[in-house]
């Protein structure tokens, strides 16, 4: 079965999504970075979104659901890389994206994280 | 019950919508007739976004159905409709169903409503064991 690489650096987990993925893919993801953050005792989740030219309901959900999931287990997720159009997109279709903290890319996005940590 | 109108045309492009490859395929070519007609990115975004929306809506609820993808050129207008239909257990309170938030499939309740927004012209035509009719269009900017 295809799965998104989850890639684990240090407390950290990345994930960068570079397919149009469909709706089974998505909901794999969010089962596999559940898992991974209790196994790796992650304290952060980055999603690398730069690659995605939409974001739908169903994915902006899959995000919000990966965050509260995280928040649970005492990890904070943050989503970077959007595209403008995408983000237009989202506030017209009403889509906020809940629990989810945004960053312009990678680097600024493990900042975010970092922030108050000294775990990196 | 179709009052929808669907133009018999050459042009019609029909995708089958019966699984979740099928939706991907959907945005794709979606995308590709917006870029094809010279729709500004933030325009495809949108559509596309719908064409997502409205896909899956025919996928999950409808029991699955087809999307008809439409040039349209009148005037000196250019756009693109779709029509996404299915002969699934149709919307019982439209109304309701258009509204943000309401779900009935523990989604987010955007999909319908926010389709509508995304696009210029929205109808749906749908009523209880009759299936269900969306039709979408989307002008390019001149």
């Amino acid at each position: 079965m295809e799965r998104i690489p989850i890639l684990r650096m240090g407390q950290l987990l990345l994930v960068t999504i570079q397919v149009d993925m469909h709706d089974k893919l998505a909901m794999t993801l969010q089962d596999d970075l559940t898992a991974r953050i209790v196994k790796d005792r992650a304290k952060g989740v980055l999603i690398d979104i730069s690659a995605l030219d939409i974001v739908d309901s169903f994915i902006g959900r899959m995000i919000s659901n990966t965050a509260a999931m995280a928040k649970i287990l005492d990890a904070k997720t943050v989503v970077v890389g959007m595209q403008p159009a995408v983000a237009i997109t989202l506030v017209e279709l009403g889509l906020t994206l809940e629990g989810v903290e945004t960053a312009l890319n990678v680097e600024l996005g493990m900042r975010l994280l970092d922030r108050g940590d000294s775990w990196i | 019950m179709n009052s929808i109108q669907i133009p018999p045309s050459l042009d019609a492009v029909l995708l089958p919508l019966t699984s979740d490859e099928d939706v991907v395929r959907l945005r794709k070519r979606v995308r590709e007739d917006l870029l094809a007609l010279g729709f500004s990115l933030v325009e495809q975004t949108k559509v596309v976004t719908a064409a997502s929306e409205l896909a899956r809506n025919t996928l999950r609820y409808g029991g699955g159905g087809e999307a008809r993808i439409l040039q349209l050129h009148e005037n000196s207008q250019v756009g693109l409709a779709l029509i996404f239909s299915d002969q699934g257990p149709g919307i019982e309170n439209v109304e309701l169903a258009l509204k943000d938030g309401y779900t009935t499939g523990g989604g987010l309740g955007l999909g319908l409503s926010g389709a509508k927004r995304l696009v210029d012209e929205f109808e749906i035509d749908t009523a209880p064991g009759e299936g269900t009719v969306v039709k979408i269009i989307k002008w390019r900017r001149l």
